[in-house]
């Protein structure tokens, strides 16, 4: 015999104990966080619903804070047709981007590609914001002017609009929905590929009926949080949506729900001030269905494989 | 006449030369098997009939091969319609993640093919003609993931069928496969030779003296030895061929 295998294991076991208990302390505090924020958002979110009443929140239109009135419908009808449209128009070219980056572009070209992708993703908002002050309002004015020329009841918004604020929205989602797509479509295995391209498909027809079906899971999670990015988005639509509490028509100015507590925290005060704490409430359900969607699509997902 | 027609066909992959001159006649209507040790070329020799060689990168042919009498490298030939006449089943049972109806259907649907009733058939008989039908008729819409692995096999040669090939080729169709799922597709290619010729890449030398007509010995890219198949196993010319059916190498 070499040696024993009986010894004092005494302060390797405590150790041990410590290391997993700091481990377990650092985990629980994403816990804590998730847990404190829905308390505090819920805790501070529902006075004023009390004060002011759910449905005269919820469903009225009529934003004069000033006036104790706290409808704000437009306010989430804008933030949901909003972000609808801007995935609706970025989920196509996201899309197509990815394929073309995972099944189509060479090596060179997908490097630039992909560094590019890169580079939206990590420009801050603010500077999409001020790239929608530069072109994308200049441009709406324009069209707005032309359409609405010698038209009395409507008023000139100088292009800060929902199409503008969606346009920015577009770019800006693109990068999520982009590289969670593509690595969506990396991981449909080749031999996919192969058995499709062996009886006789095409390439494209490969792409189309094979590889985005097979894709489908990490598709969809990747509109989610495309969705999610959108809708929790604040900086660059305050400075491109022109902030007035109006139906969500294209060529209106328009108040998010986001840039409906950014423009008016600040001075708030009274039930005027847990009114956009409510509404941060409103946001934060929307964001949590969003997640639990998300999670659903990922859970399923692993089923069906 | 040969149904397909190897001259003189050499493949480099980069630097690598990983068919040296190989020139073969695989013969309507019978099981031809290519047996060697790994690397030596066979898969690499059978991607080349259907030009699944087209999709790796950084490959160079020389030589020819034709279907039939027509040049498949030629000029016009569309390797759509060339996969479409050559069928590929692989060696991992790879069914596409939809349901049995819609694998089997998607070969005649790619080529065009929409009325229901028409695919409905075609999706039976290929399936009867897979040995799969009786099996799985209840099954037609649920997920072919769901199969076992020798039935997602046999989907795959249904799949395969339904386009109506008239070659098959099969890259080490059993490799994955437990010895029952085996036979069943051992006897299924016995039955199928009578309409289509078959080239079947295989590790296992009792199999290829079980069902083909005829073998070919790959070594190192060459082919060595090619012959009818009792002849390859009974009495093989090269020394070298010898040494690989005794299992003295490989």
């Amino acid at each position: 015999m070499k040696y024993s295998i009986v010894g004092s294991n005494k302060t390797t076991t405590r150790e041990e104990k410590a290391a997993a208990y700091i481990f377990i302390a650092c985990a629980a505090l994403s816990i804590i966080a998730v847990v404190s924020i829905t308390a505090y958002m819920i805790i501070s979110g529902t006075p004023a619903i009390f004060k002011v009443g759910l449905v005269d929140i919820l469903f009225s239109t009529v934003w004069q804070p000033t006036a104790g009135k706290f409808g704000i419908l437009y306010i989430i009808l804008t933030s949901i047709i909003g972000t609808f449209f801007a995935v609706l128009l970025a989920v196509p070219i996201g899309l197509l981007t990815a394929v073309a980056l995972s099944e189509l572009v060479n090596e060179k070209f997908k490097k630039v590609l992909k560094s590019a992708i890169e580079m939206l993703a990590g420009i801050p908002s603010v500077v999409y914001g001020l790239l929608g002050i530069l072109i994308i309002n200049p441009a709406m004015y324009a069209l707005e002017r032309s359409i609405y020329a010698g038209n009395p009841h409507h008023q000139m918004t100088g292009g800060a609009n929902l199409i503008a604020t969606i346009l920015v929205l577009v770019i800006m989602i693109l990068p999520t929905l982009v590289n969670v797509s593509e690595t969506a479509l990396e991981t449909v295995p080749q031999h996919l590929r192969l058995s499709s391209l062996a009886l006789g498909a095409t390439k494209i027809q490969t792409i189309f009926k094979v590889v985005i079906p097979a894709a489908k899971n990490g598709i969809f999670s990747a509109i989610v949080l495309g969705v999610g990015r959108a809708i929790g988005e604040a900086m660059a639509i305050l400075l491109v949506a022109g902030n007035a509490v109006k139906a969500p028509w294209p060529f209106n100015s328009v108040r998010f729900l986001t840039t409906a507590i950014v423009s008016e925290m600040g001075y708030s005060q009274g039930l005027h001030r847990q009114v956009l704490f409510t509404i941060g409430l409103v946001l934060f359900v929307f964001i949590m269905v969003i997640n639990i969607i998300l999670s659903r699509i990922l859970k399923k997902g692993e089923e069906d494989d | 006449m040969s149904k397909i027609s190897v001259q003189h066909l050499n493949l480099w992959y980069g630097e690598k030369h990983a068919l040296k001159d190989t020139n073969l006649e695989i013969e309507e209507n019978k099981i031809t098997a290519f047996i060697g040790p790994s690397g030596c070329g066979k898969s690499t020799f059978l991607k080349t009939l259907n030009r699944m060689q087209d999709y790796v990168k950084g490959v160079r042919i020389e030589g020819l091969v034709s279907l039939d009498g027509e040049d498949i490298f030629g000029k016009g030939v569309d390797p759509t319609l060339l996969r479409k006449k050559v069928g590929m089943v692989f060696q991992q049972p790879n069914p596409f993640p939809m349901s049995v109806y819609d694998n089997v259907a998607y070969g005649p649907r790619i080529h065009g093919i929409k009325n229901k009733k028409k695919l409905d058939e075609i999706v039976e008989k290929s399936l009867k003609s897979a040995a799969l039908y009786d099996e799985i008729k209840d099954r037609l819409h649920s997920s072919a993931l769901g199969l076992s692995g020798g039935q997602q096999q046999r989907l795959c040669i249904a799949r395969t069928l339904a386009v109506e090939p008239e070659v098959i080729l099969l890259d080490e169709p059993t490799s994955a496969l437990d010895p029952i799922s085996t036979s069943k597709i051992e006897d299924l290619l016995m039955e199928l030779k009578d309409k289509y010729t078959i080239v079947i890449v295989t590790h296992n030398m009792q199999q290829a003296s079980r069902i083909a007509d005829k073998t070919a010995f790959f070594l190192h890219g060459e082919i060595i030895e090619y012959g009818d198949t009792e002849k390859i196993f009974s009495f093989p010319e090269d020394k070298r061929t010898e040494d690989y059916i005794t299992g003295r190498f490989g």
